[in-house]
């Protein structure tokens, strides 16, 4: 057992509201400058979609993720052959047209224009020409089904869907959207790390996060092509790749990343994981794509377990990271309540980052009188949700339906619980076998509740001790560091 | 594994040194958005080297209670985004003033060593005057000095006042709530020289006349917090996402507390995903839903079973039991006015017995008359004015009778109108024979059988009654609703059980969160009404969980009562001029004159009196009768009037108004408003600051450029009022009626772009000031995170400083104190409100002019325009008594503190206390508001205590000695305190909820009956068919009549404005972020069939006419949207990639408020009359938008 400890993630997406503050969050914070004006670390998407890059899950276009091959796993985009052969030309990268070309206005036009025949306007320039341009693309550009026969039509999770149901999403009987903000997984098995020639990328061993060294980044973009959710990014001005960096200098300093604070919604956790990196291997390479979100369940160590504790301190885990993991609300969610599952598993990164699926409005029909959406069940069934499992299975399960069932059932379980002690107007028994059906007991249901919806910022982010001072200790004297120094600050340049 | 490999490494990882560098920051200061948004966010700045690089959520919110999901973080995608602006290129950093003006005037002052002849110069030149209103909106700005732009505006402000009257000087700023001492700059300066303010709550369309009419309240509403509490949660017109984006997170919280979200909404909103249930209802179709609601309610809960709680409550809490006279008809009854309890023997001299009511008690059988009515209001005698279920005058307790349906005289047949099919039907109701003190008897019934009746319930009475649930014909069945709403019958009677049901069972813990997508429709009050009838029958209405919860616009400015005193300047002198926007601009900029009769698309009953003719001569009756303001008042000044009756001998102050009444009634002097064409009566000079008056805020934008502004328009709607208009004089349609548009600004927007002058303000993070707002209990401060940039100054300093100029000015122009006489309407919260039982005009001799009484009343206000700047610097003497929504507030010994304590000035020989910087008077107000100041709070239930006989000051005991200074807002937000001008509670870490006041400790609401109106007996209303809540049609498209001139060319669609996503209203749209994170456009949402039809594809260019103006944009072609109707989310600018417009001569094409008309409905105009008194933002009609049609077609050439 090799006992590892990582910065993990929970998005709850029943409660997401769609609003991009994060994206803005992060975009002010870190990626507000020449060469990464396109890079949307943090991005929020409408599901059905195709997201941003587009169609970034189109895995036969962009080759991210692993592959599964007869004796294990290798990354798609750079495989043991074709490694060496594409090394100087990279096919399937994103191109500008995946993304959008940068834009910006000729705002001064409004100032100083001199007086003419009719009113000024501050017309389109490119971010990169500076010339006038037309815009055709953004980083959210199907933002709430906008352009919808377009783009939420080639939703490539839509291929799970037999054809009447393709074709029936968009009637106002079934008609419906949900969101689905996105970062950096910072991955268990990540192929960024896998397919970077330079060895650039890694994964900080105290808290797990995915970083793209700028000194040593040589500009292959092997990882953006290698990352399934298309979550690096390379920077024109630099010359380098760039990616989520989880705000490890707000974590350092007792801070949620930027995005998780600002998330105004409260869909976001965080806390310690612990998982044994000795089974990576042989959890992401097993056969049935369906089983993978329970072999990445089964990496997750329990904190309480003494084994684990054995292990964690073997690998020089203190014990205020193990007692961070033991409140971690990450745990609770994924492992303890099973209500959280990572995003396409089926690409063997084994995601850190895990989503809570959305209930969503029962279905209509049509009827003499109109639309008919009475329902029979006061907070509506499962089976009658607008969107096909199977579709929240292609995001989530890697195919595996029962995970996703799992999930949804128990927050429907939780809320009749919650009416029954709150209202009292529903069927005893009722509400008995929800909870029963759904592997739920009153005490967590009651803990659910609580989590999702009273959490205050302490419960939802439970930042470990990032122990800085051994870091500098082994640099220096960490006494000095205390002074804050004195000297020239150097911002980022071109080839840096 | 092989190839992974953590790295612990600290060498190799010294470059993370690279982001931790990004991350460092100098200094964090809070502040807040002041945007009308709503969210009043606590936000912390971060500064870094002295610039601002972002903001982040604060998260430090005192917890409410542990079992409420707490407040942080607040903050949304807009708002996060504002420092963007601080150095973005469109951000005004210097002066800028139109170039054709600047030449004009430096010519003119280089003649005229006194600026105020220099202006004069220019305005008696008409050709000068045309150079320069030509140029408006077309570039050409140079940038000035500060002091060369200031000496304008206060030139203006001078000649105006001495040429044509004060009140033609004009300020619009909105909502004063998001940042209150940057609204009350300009309004103080305003005031101080007589000038008037413009409404903006109603103008906007914010106001829903239907919370006055039920409840004689503006608004008041539950925070977002309440909603937790919420068993079930209608939203309606409401885009939580959008619009309450912070709030938002509440409902998935009270969700998983078992709360069921119903949504109604004609397009797959985006809170839509959080529903249950999605009702996707047909636009402007939510009233019909609710009237079956209710009908099903009353058959269910009323009828086929009694509901206990239900009955109480209605008993206590409403006019359900009051009695209502019959009137006989020629085909059978009509339901009249109620019953007067004056009329009756036993209570023939009771004290303004007309204004008192009366309901049948149980016990005795006989006719019982409770307190708390108007009449018990204004009553000499104290401690009646209270809801207790007893006789005002014997104290025997009343057992209120609902419904007469056990027991009855007769049974009459009503009459009642079915708009929808321009037919009548006859319905019988129970009805009692009541005696009174002249022998005579009158027919009485109760409002709850007529409301039995006007929702059709059949209860075994003669009549045209519906059969069953599943008659489509008759009013208001499930099933007749289906044709409206698109709805099947099944959901609306699966919704009403489930509502009231959960209701029964939670003691009213239903709610209904309502918005801006129901009250923008011309007949919202109706559609309100609608819903607020099921609130009411089902005990929700003052329930934590429970209400009406609309939410549109930051109308609550929590310390209201020291704030409106700085505000108006009050402190100084009394009343001041506050206009109602709506009428203003309706009349001043002409729209009127581009329809007919209001009847042609606004069905009234036949025998309407009232309710017939063009609305602009119902306009100049409510003026004339004391409904509505109006200003300017005459077309003379207001200064002259005085001084001719002075002349004439008028000694005394009432000998004026004497003297001004009898020219009024001999037509010597005419009020402005029947002549809004001429010279004399045109508004001169207009500041516009903290808003966007001539885009997002102006209905009829187009109509804007061409009679106030004189520049170019794109309309080509012709004049259609001649020959349908009766009093107004009608003369050619002037353009250009303003001399001066002054704005104060951070960015370009589209008002500054046509602006004469633009003043650089200071932004959300360079001053400080107040924000509250109704959605949370929190009181924030804006702070100065770094000094205002560039040439900018705070709108307080500016208007100061323009003060401060026009008191230099005037020592040659105004050397003596002069004598203005103002004209205010009968007023809300005053005896005024008892003043006209019946409709009565002076001008058609059906009464007697009484200033105050059947007209406008009138005051003498001495002003002083050599102290202008000194009094704006300083608190004057009436602030020692202050008030609010009629309580009474003596505050003297903490305004003598603030002397003791705070910075003073000496002015006119006495030590006052200074608030020259804002902040002084950000603590002023807190130390005198009983929102913060809790020994104040105490004070005001004393007074509340006296006027009811209830014991209120326990709700301030626990907190008297609570204080807020500003610093402790900077440190904290705090959480306001119980307080008599307020409704709601919040002891103990209770969640407001607007009204719990009245249900727990029997205050009454401030109607007529005290109670919750269900029936409105006015006789305007009766007039109008809208005494009982009721369908009207959508006007239909024809009769309104916004495709008249247009060429049909393309699709014919709906077109609506709901809030969008990337701003709020125009600010944050050309916002680099938010245009990057949609599409770089605010574009035109269409359906993909609709599209398709016309050959339009997506982000294809459209251009989107009708009669008033022209949009031209890329089309956002969905699924999401239905067939029929289009939306461009409110409110885009006309600057940011605007094209031509080939429709209209290849001139640059418009905003969203291009395609817009005002049309009000003038049923809303009436007043002196209970809750129909006129207040501030509080009552008149409202810019209604939402029933607007619009061509669309592809733009197949795009020229710049």
């Amino acid at each position: 057992m090799d006992v590892r400890s990582q910065v993990s993630m929970v998005f709850h997406l029943d409660k997401c509201i769609g609003c991009h503050t994060c994206s803005v969050a992060c975009k002010n914070v870190w990626t507000d400058r020449p060469g990464a004006e396109y890079m949307w670390w943090n991005n929020v998407e409408t599901k059905p979609g195709t997201g941003y890059p587009t169609a970034w899950e189109d895995q036969e276009k962009y080759k991210g993720g692993w592959e599964k091959k007869k004796d294990g796993i290798e990354v798609r985009a750079v495989g043991k052959l074709r490694g060496a052969l594409t090394v100087f030309h990279n096919p399937n990268l994103p191109t500008i047209d995946d993304y959008y070309e940068p834009f910006t206005f000729k705002y001064e036009d409004l100032i100083n224009a001199p007086e003419g025949a009719d009113q000024p306007t501050a017309r389109a320039v490119s971010m990169i020409t500076g010339k006038p341009m037309d815009i055709e693309a953004g980083p959210n550009w199907d933002d709430d089904l906008g352009g919808s026969n377009i783009y939420a039509a080639n939703d490539p999770n839509l291929q799970s869907l037999s054809a009447e149901d393709r074709e029936a999403i968009f009637e106002v009987q079934k008609l419906v959207f949900f969101y689905v903000p996105r970062i950096c997984n910072h991955c268990m098995n990540p192929t960024c790390v896998a397919a970077c020639p330079s060895g650039a990328l890694y994964k900080r061993g105290e808290d797990g996060i995915v970083l793209l060294n700028q000194e040593q980044c040589r500009a292959w973009r092997f990882c953006v092509t290698a990352c399934p959710y298309k979550k690096t990014y390379f920077n024109w001005s630099t010359g380098k790749s760039e990616k989520c960096i989880l705000c490890y200098p707000r974590l350092e300093s007792g801070q949620a990343p930027a995005c998780f604070h600002s998330c105004v919604g409260r869909i976001r956790y965080l806390g310690m994981m612990l998982y044994d990196a000795d089974r990576i291997e042989e959890a992401a390479s097993i056969d049935d794509p369906t089983k993978l979100v329970e072999a990445q369940r089964d990496l997750l160590l329990d904190p309480n377990d003494p084994k684990t504790i054995e292990g964690a301190k073997k690998n020089g885990l203190d014990e205020d990271i193990l007692d961070s993991a033991r409140r971690s609300p990450v745990w609770r969610f994924v492992k303890e309540w099973g209500l959280a599952l990572p995003l396409h598993p089926e690409h063997r990164t084994m995601p850190m980052l895990f989503y809570v699926p959305p209930l969503l409005p029962v279905l209509a029909k049509m009827s003499d009188g109109g639309y008919d959406t009475s329902m029979e069940a006061f907070l509506g069934q499962m089976d009658r949700h607008r969107l096909p499992i199977q579709y929240m299975a292609s995001l989530f399960g890697g195919g595996n339906e029962g995970v996703v069932r799992y999930a949804l059932e128990k927050q429907q379980a939780v809320r009749l619980y919650r009416r029954q002690k709150t209202v009292g107007d529903l069927d005893e028994h009722l509400v008995r076998e929800a909870l029963a059906q759904a592997d739920c007991d009153e005490q967590q249901a009651e803990a659910i509740y609580r989590l999702t919806s009273l959490a205050t910022v302490d419960d939802r982010f439970v930042i470990p001790p990032m122990h800085r001072e051994e870091a500098i200790e082994l640099l220096g004297d960490s006494l000095e560091a205390k002074g804050a120094g004195v000297g020239f600050r150097r911002g980022p340049e071109r080839g840096a | 594994m092989k190839w992974i490999k953590d790295l612990f490494s600290p060498k190799t990882r010294a470059w993370e040194e690279f982001y931790r560098n990004r991350w460092q920051h100098d200094n964090v200061v809070r502040s807040t958005h002041g945007v009308n948004c709503t969210g009043g966010c606590s936000w912390d700045i971060f500064v870094k080297d002295g610039i601002v690089t972002w903001e982040m959520q604060a998260l430090d919110y005192p917890r409410l209670d542990p079992a409420i999901p707490p407040y942080e973080p607040r903050g949304c995608q807009r708002g996060i985004s504002f420092s963007w602006y601080l150095y973005s290129p469109i951000r005004i950093k210097y002066p800028y003033i139109r170039g054709a003006l600047l030449d004009i005037w430096r010519e003119a002052r280089a003649k005229h060593e006194d600026a105020v002849s220099a202006w004069e110069s220019i305005q008696a030149d008409d050709e000068l005057r045309r150079r320069y209103q030509r140029a408006r909106g077309k570039g050409g700005f140079r940038r000035a000095s500060m002091d060369e732009a200031i000496e304008i505006a206060a030139a203006a402000n001078i000649y105006t006042a001495k040429k044509y009257g004060p009140d033609r000087i004009v300020g619009f700023s909105p909502i004063p709530a998001m940042s209150q001492l940057s609204y009350a700059g300009g309004s103080r300066m305003l005031q101080l020289m007589g000038g008037v303010n413009l409404s903006f709550y109603d103008w906007y369309c914010d106001l829903p006349p239907a919370s006055p009419e039920t409840w004689g309240e503006q608004t008041d509403v539950a925070e977002s917090a309440d909603w937790y509490h919420s068993k079930m949660i209608a939203v309606m017109g409401a885009n939580l996402n959008m619009t309450r984006t912070p709030d938002c997170h509440f409902i998935p919280e009270a969700r998983q507390n078992g709360s069921k979200l119903v949504v109604f909404s004609p397009d797959f909103s985006q809170v839509s995903k959080f529903a249950d249930q999605w009702v996707a209802i047909n636009a402007g179709q939510d009233g019909a839903f609710w009237l079956a609601a209710a009908h099903v309610i009353l058959k269910e809960f009323y009828h086929d079973r009694r509901t206990p709680a239900f009955d109480a409550y209605l008993k206590q809490y409403s006019d359900s039991g009051f009695l209502v006279e019959l009137t006989p008809t020629s085909r059978g009854f009509r339901a009249g006015k109620m019953l007067r309890a004056g009329r009756l023997e036993r209570y023939a001299d009771e004290e303004n017995g007309e204004w008192k009511f009366l309901v049948l008690d149980r016990t005795t059988g006989e006719p019982r008359m409770p307190g708390g009515t108007m009449g018990h209001r204004w009553g000499e005698e104290p401690g009646k004015w209270n809801l207790k279920l007893e006789d005002a005058r014997s104290g025997e307790p009343i057992d209120p009778v609902l419904s007469f349906i056990e027991d009855y005289d007769e049974e009459p047949l009503i009459e009642l109108e079915q708009y929808e099919s321009d037919g009548l039907v006859l319905r019988g109701v129970p009805a009692k024979r009541v005696r009174l003190s002249d022998g005579s008897e009158v027919r009485v019934t109760t409002v709850f059988d007529l409301l039995m009746a006007r929702y059709g319930v059949p209860r075994g009475l003669e009549g045209e009654y519906p059969s069953s649930y599943d008659d489509s014909e008759l009013s208001y069945t499930p099933a007749w609703q289906e044709s409206w709403t698109g709805i099947d019958r099944k959901t609306v009677l699966g919704f009403a059980r489930e509502w009231a049901k959960t209701a029964e069972v939670t003691d009213g813990k239903c709610s209904i969160i309502i918005g801006a997508g129901v009250n923008h429709w011309y007949h919202n009050n109706l559609m309100y009404r609608a819903g607020i009838v099921c609130l009411i029958l089902t005990g929700c209405v003052g329930k934590n969980g429970g209400g009406l919860n609309h939410y549109v616009g930051q109308e609550k400015l929590a310390p209201i009562a020291p704030w409106s005193s700085i505000a108006f300047a009050r402190d100084w002198a009394s009343p001041p001029r506050l206009q109602n926007a709506p009428s203003w601009h309706y009349v001043n900029s002409d729209q009127w004159r581009y329809e007919r009769e209001f009847t042609e698309y606004h069905p009234v009953p036949g025998e309407a009196s009232l309710a017939q003719g063009h609305t602009i001569d119902l306009q100049i009756k409510a003026v004339r009768n004391g409904w509505l303001p109006f200003f300017p008042q005459f077309n003379e000044s207001s200064f002259e009037v005085v001084r001719k009756a002075r002349e004439a001998g008028a000694a005394t102050e009432a000998e004026v108004i004497e003297h001004v009444v009898h020219r009024l009634r001999t037509d010597d002097l005419k009020f402005a408003v029947q002549d809004p064409d001429a010279p004399e009566n045109w508004p001169r000079t207009w500041y516009i600051w903290r808003g966007n008056a001539l885009m997002s805020s102006a209905k009829g934008h187009e109509y804007f450029l061409k009679h106030y502004l004189g520049t170019h328009t794109n309309t080509i709607a012709k004049e259609r009022a001649s020959g349908s208009t009766k009093e107004v004089v009608w003369r050619e349609a002037p353009e250009g009626k303003f001399d001066l548009i002054v704005d104060l600004n951070f960015r370009m927007d589209t008002s500054a772009l046509y602006s004469d002058i633009v003043l650089p303000a200071a932004t959300w993070y360079e001053k400080d000031d107040l924000n509250s707002t109704d959605l949370h209990s929190f009181i924030h401060p804006l702070s100065e995170a770094t000094p205002p940039a560039w040439e900018s100054r705070s709108d307080w300093d500016l208007f100061k400083a323009i003060a401060v100029k026009t008191s230099e000015l005037a020592m040659r122009h105004f050397p003596e104190p002069v004598e203005d006489l103002v004209m205010t309407p009968l007023a809300h919260d005053t005896p005024a409100e008892i003043s006209q039982t019946e409709i009565r005009d002076w001008k058609e001799g059906e009464c007697e002019p009484i200033p105050g009484k059947t007209m406008p009343g009138f005051k003498i206000v001495t002003r002083d325009y050599r102290r202008v700047g000194q009094r704006f610097k300083s608190l004057g003497p009436a602030m020692r008594h202050i008030g609010a929504h009629g309580v009474q507030l003596d505050v003297g010994d903490f305004y003598d503190r603030l002397k003791e304590v705070g910075p003073v000035v000496e002015v006119e020989g006495e030590t006052l206390p200074s608030i020259a910087e804002a902040k002084d008077a950000a603590d002023a107000i807190l130390l005198l508001a009983p929102e913060t100041n809790g020994e104040i709070a105490y004070r005001g239930y004393q007074f509340l205590e006296k006027k009811t006989g209830v014991p209120l000051t326990d709700l301030a005991e626990g907190s008297r000695s609570a204080r807020a200074t500003f610093r402790d807002l900077q440190a904290q937000p705090r959480r306001i305190l119980n307080s008599p001008c307020w409704s709601g509670l919040v002891t103990d870490g209770r969640s407001y909820s607007a009204f719990t006041t009245q249900i727990e400790r029997l205050t009454p609401w401030r109607t007529l009956t005290g109670r919750q109106h269900l029936y409105l007996d006015h006789s305007g209303y009766i007039d109008f068919g809208e005494n009982l809540p009721t369908y009207k049609p959508v006007p239909l498209p024809a009769a309104f009549g916004d495709l008249r001139e247009s060429a049909e060319d393309g699709l014919m669609l709906n077109y609506l404005t709901p809030h969008g996503k990337w701003h709020i209203h125009s600010t944050y749209s050309e916002n680099h972020r938010m245009l990057t994170l949609s599409r770089g456009i605010d574009p035109f949402w269409m359906n993909d069939t609709d599209a398709e039809s016309i050959g339009v594809v997506d982000n294809d260019w459209v251009e989107v006419h009708n009669d008033h103006g022209v949009v031209c944009t890329r089309a956002a072609v969905s699924a999401r949207i239905p067939r029929g109707i289009c939306i461009i989310y409110h409110s885009p600018e006309r600057t940011i990639s605007v094209p031509k417009s080939p429709l209209r001569g290849n001139r640059r094409a418009g905003g969203h408020n291009s395609l817009t008309r005002v049309r009000l409905k003038p049923s809303l105009m009436v007043g002196g009359y209970g809750q129909f008194t006129y207040h501030f933002n509080y009552w008149g009609p409202t810019g209604v938008n939402r029933d607007t049609s619009v061509r669309v077609r592809k733009l197949e050439k795009v020229e710049f």
